[in-house]
Formats: structure tokens, sequence, C-alpha cells
């Protein structure tokens, strides 16, 4: 049977979806046009007038060396933040998944940190791992640690990465234990009837049905550490020190609204743009399709 | 090569209910057991404890003269085929039979003799590579029947196998299990609600109801002699005819007015006038009839006026009896007719269904 509604007028649909697209275009295509345009354009140091030239600050960005650094930082931030908070999720998840007492209350508690705002998340990091202020500070120094993210750059992105793999887990962590709900639990039982201990049985069992979930969580971390992550940064180190936590979004931020170069900002969000559509591109080419393993 | 033995098994879970109220079952070495009883009865639950897969809480399993309450699943030398299958959604038919043997370090030859040799067998050649879901339910069933031959263990455990096919494969696949188990003569434990599978199956049958056995025994003992009111209706379809009534009528040697319940299979009665000495008559109103090819059932109900006895209260609706009789012809609907049972076709129960009483 098909599924299909009947209008009497031929106007009557384009009429009902006209607020959304009004939307859509008003408030996602408009300011993206915007930029689109915006990077074609070069601003004079006031901002009185602009002129169009063309590809020049695409070209400018290009042979920056800043940017490229900016890059590699980001594709850095990204990968070990989705590992090392893919990783912990599981590992909650899969221990979360056994059948004990007060399970669902410890599940509960494991998926309230994703309601936090990140700015507010890096707040809370601050407060743990600030030089002078934080908590923690004092034993890593105790330890023989010189902690110091404010003027150490690997120590300000180690914080960077900590802070936002942990606002990430729980997210991480729902998808794992539904994941790991969804396999029936028999075929573990046959597992373990057939002699594979509970690691081998991860590997070779869990690991391998989970591996749908596994590359839907890493493209969705990839592009949550991409572009989520600004809140977290500017609350924790803004960017510094030096440029050491500069991620691209970031640098759109910092250069266009900081350094008032709008130009090579809006061609920076551009190629964000083309990012996100990839990403996007890559997730439902592979995600959607039932069944990977 | 193992017998297996449950010494009054228990099994009692955290907030006090008890799934199985101290059972006793003796299965000798090549021996095929059903466990049979209604859902809810606690035999999937007695059979994951014999795999080691539920605790026990009290009592003893012993497989093959080791008391195994406390070894891992991995260290009992069981197989087990589950009702959903089980199988490595993500592993090929072969990688799916040799799992098993490679976590025990077997070496890749021997895992390929062996895989191959059960795949001849189960008829799967052709299809080792490829993945669960390219199979059908009957192939499916096949390979977990094949991961459990490949490890040749002690004993294997069947938790409902064909409960998922169709039934006429169902049928096909009954007979092949029956038939592989006799050739490797290993010591089964087979679970099923379906009586004609327990029945053609057994060696020895575990009649289950609410936690307790009810009665153990060669099927066809059992099935000529029920032990209690629920064996008489749960073994045999359609199940015996229970009606209360009082003892003494069929049989004076016990205490005048001690009451009691008659069964009778349908099968048992025939449609005559006459009353067969020491037997028993009912007269019946036709109120349905069932033509299955060689068979036919009658339903018929006990008009109150003539109603001598009434039927027990959760066995049978109230004065509703099934007669079995060969061939197609039957009363029409409407017709009164008589049945009647001979002497030694009667089973006589005490009132509250317990207890067998012997004629």
């Amino acid at each position: 049977m098909q599924k299909q509604a009947i209008f009497q007028s031929k106007l009557l649909p384009y009429a009902l979806v006209a607020p959304q697209l009004a939307i859509v275009l008003i408030f996602f295509y408009w300011p993206a046009l915007q930029a689109v345009i915006q990077s074609f354009l070069l601003q004079d140091a006031f901002g009185l007038s602009s002129t169009f030239v063309w590809f020049e600050n695409y070209i400018e960005l290009f042979k920056d060396a800043a940017y490229f650094e900016a890059i590699v930082r980001t594709f850095f931030f990204s990968f070990a933040i989705a590992v090392s908070s893919l990783s912990f999720a599981l590992l909650l998840a899969v221990m979360a998944d056994k059948p004990l007492r007060g399970s669902m209350l410890y599940r509960t508690l494991l998926i309230w940190p994703y309601a936090v705002a990140p700015p507010v998340v890096g707040v809370l990091w601050i407060f743990m791992l600030h030089p002078s202020l934080g908590v923690l500070s004092r034993y890593l120094r105790n330890m023989g640690i010189d902690w110091n993210p404010l003027l150490n750059g690997d120590q300000a992105a180690a914080l960077i990465i900590l802070a936002a793999a942990w606002k990430q887990i729980s997210y991480n962590f729902l998808f794992f234990l539904a994941g790991l709900q969804a396999i029936p639990k028999s075929v573990f039982e046959a597992a373990a009837i057939d002699g594979a201990r509970p690691m081998r049985r991860f590997w070779t069992v869990t690991f391998p049905l989970l591996s749908p979930t596994i590359f839907f969580l890493l493209v969705v971390n990839i592009v949550y550490a991409f572009f989520d992550t600004f809140g977290i940064i500017d609350t924790m180190t803004r960017g510094g020190p030096g440029t050491s936590t500069v991620t691209l979004v970031y640098k759109v931020y910092s250069d266009g609204l900081l350094g008032g170069n709008l130009g090579s900002s809006a061609a920076q969000s551009v190629i964000l743009m083309v990012m996100v559509i990839v990403l996007t591109g890559i997730q439902f080419r592979f995600v959607e399709r039932k069944v990977t393993y | 090569m193992a017998n297996v033995t449950l010494r009054n098994v228990r099994k009692t879970y955290t907030g006090g209910f008890e799934a199985i109220k101290g059972v006793n079952v003796d299965v000798a070495d090549g021996q095929f057991c059903v466990l049979v009883g209604p859902s809810g009865c606690g035999k999937s639950t007695l059979l994951r404890m014999v795999a080691g897969l539920e605790t026990v809480t009290g009592g003893e399993i012993d497989i093959g003269g080791r008391v195994v309450n406390q070894v891992e699943p991995a260290d009992r030398d069981i197989a087990m085929v589950f009702q959903n299958y089980a199988l490595y959604p993500h592993m090929s038919v072969f990688n799916n039979m040799a799992y098993g043997l490679r976590n025990r370090g077997m070496k890749e030859a021997e895992v390929k003799t062996r895989v191959d040799e059960a795949a001849r067998v189960l008829e799967l050649t052709p299809m080792l590579e490829r993945k669960p879901r390219q199979l059908s339910g009957g192939q499916r069933q096949r390979v977990a029947m094949g991961r459990a031959i490949v490890r040749q263990p002690k004993v294997f455990l069947f938790d409902e196998p064909l409960s998922n096919l169709d039934a006429k494969l169902r049928i096909a696949m009954r007979v092949e299990i029956r038939k592989l188990q006799r050739r490797l003569n290993t010591t089964s434990i087979y679970v099923t609600h379906d009586q004609l599978e327990a029945m053609t199956l057994a060696d020895i049958l575990v009649v289950m109801n609410g936690g307790q056995v009810e009665q153990v025994g060669n099927p066809l003992a059992i099935y000529e002699k029920p032990a209690t009111t629920f064996v008489a209706s749960f073994i045999g379809a359609p199940p015996m005819n229970l009606m209360s009534t009082r003892i003494d009528e069929i049989k004076s040697q016990l205490g005048a007015g001690e009451a009691g319940i008659l069964g009778i299979r349908p099968e048992d009665f025939v449609i005559t006038e006459q009353t067969p000495a020491g037997g028993v008559a009912l007269p019946l109103t036709v109120e349905a009839i069932e033509r299955v090819g060689a068979e036919t059932f009658v339903y018929g109900s006990r008009a109150q006026d003539e109603q001598r006895v009434a039927a027990t209260p959760g066995e049978l609706p109230p004065g509703e009896v099934i007669v079995r009789i060969p061939g197609s012809e039957a009363p029409p609907i409407g017709q009164k007719i008589r049945v009647a049972a001979v002497r030694n076709k009667l089973h006589l129960f005490s009132g509250d269904g317990r207890t067998r009483i012997e004629a």
C-alpha cells in the first residue's frame, strides 16, 4: 500500500511545509550563503569597505602554516577524544550490562553528564585542574608532575581532550548499552559453553557484534570533537597557551571575531562546512546500511 | 560418555521465588532424557543449571561422577543447542563450528577434519563459507547441531531446539536428532513443551510441573500409567478426559463415598449401547466433530439430568468429553450417543489428583 496523502489543492502541501522551509532557509541556508559570499571578500582594516578577491582568502589560508597546524591539531584532538571516550564508555557499558542490583540507578547516573553544557564542563574541569585553584593540581604536583596547563601546551591539550572526552562518555555509553542489549544473551552463553574466557569472548563475540554501533559512534564523536568542543576550549584555555589548543572551529572564532579577519574566517567556515557534509555523507553511506558485520 | 545425576536440585531466586523445588533425575550413559512440561514449569531453568548458566542453590548436579555445581560451563564438557540457535552472526558456518575447538587450543588441521566431518553428516558442506543470516531456519538449526557435535562432549543439552521450525521440518529434524544421538551414543537432555516430541524422542521422560517432577520413566509406561492427573492430561493429545467421581462406584474395596477422579483417554471410548463389566458408560450429546482423516474427534456433553459425575475444574470444561474414533464416520451433531470404556482402560486418581490409585 502506498502511503500518500491526497490534497485537493495543489498549493496546500506547499503552504504546509512553508514554515519549516522558511526556518531552514533563514537560519541555515542564508547564513551559509553569507559565509560563502564573505569568503570571497577582503575587508579593509577599519571594516569600511570590502573588495571582491575571488579565492585569495583560501589561497592565503593554505599558505598559512598556522592553519595547517590547526588542521593537524583538530584531527589529533578528534582522534584522541573519540578513542578515549569510546573505549571508556564501552568498558562502562560492558560492566553496566551485567545483571546486578541497582543497575537501573547507576545506568541513570552514568547518563547524567550528557545533560551538562560544554562550557560548564570546562568550568568543572578547571576547578579540578587549574594550576593554582584546582583540587587535583596539588596532588599532581605532589607526585612530582610539573602541572601547569596555563603554560604547558601539551598539558593544556590533554586537559581539553580529557574534558571533551568525559562529556561524550554518557552519550556513547547509552548507545553501547543499547547495542549490547540488542545482542541475544544466548550468543554469549553459547560462547561461554564453547570455552571462550571473558576477555576472548569480548574480542571475538561482543566487539564484532558491536561494530556497527562503534562505527556510528566514531563518526558522531569525530563530528562532536570537531565542532562541539568550542565551549570547552573557550572556557578552559581560550586556545592557549599560544595557539596550542586552537582547533579549526576555534580559529574561525578567533580569526574572525577577535582578529577581525572576516574574509579568512568565512573561508575557514566554508571549509568546515564541506567537512561536515563529507562526514555526514559517510555516516549515511555506511551507518544507515543494515548489518555491517 | 557420562551419566547425569540430579540430586535434590533446587533453585531459589533472590526474592524467594522457588523455580525448582527439589528434583531427582538419573540419566544413564547414552540415554536420551526429555524434560517436558508447560511453560514456566522450570524445565529450561533446570537444563540451564546443568549447563552451568544458572547457579544451583541446593542439591547436586553430577556429570560423569563429578559434582559440577561450581564448575564453569566451559569445563563441564557439555554442548548446548539453543532455542534461537545462538549462532555467532558475524562468523561463517565453518567458524561457528570451529570456535569451540579453537578456544580449546586444538590444532587447525584437526579442527578442519572435525568440522568437515560434522558438515558432511549434517549436509552442510556446501554452506561452510556462508554467514548464518544467509541460511534457512532448518540449516541454522543444523549448524547449531554441528557446533555441538564437533566438540564430542560428554553430554548434549537441547533447549527446545525445534520450536522455531515449521511443522514439517520439525518432524524431520526430530527424527534426525534421534538418529544422530543413537549413532553418537552421547547422553542427552532435551527440553520441550511438545508432548509428541517428548514421547517420540525419550528413553527416559521427565514430566515437570511447577518446579517439581511429576513423573519419571519410560514414555509409554507414563502414557499407560500416569501418576497424577497433571501427567494424565499433559501426556497424550487430545488430553485424557478427567471427571470427578465417587471411587466406590468404580472400586468397591475403597471406603464408601470417597471422592476421586476418573480418567479415560479419548481413544479408549467406544460408541456402544452396552456397558462392559466393571467398565463405565456415559450418555453424550454430540456437540462438535473434528475430522483429521485417519481419525475423528467427537466432542460430546453429558446431559445434566444424566450426569453422574462432574468434570474436574480446570481440566475439562464441565461436562465435556472427547472421544476418538477411527476413520471419518461420525454421528451427526446433536445426536445422543452412548460411549463406554472397559475396566482396564480406566485411570483412577485421588481427589486432589496427586496420587494414582491402582485398580
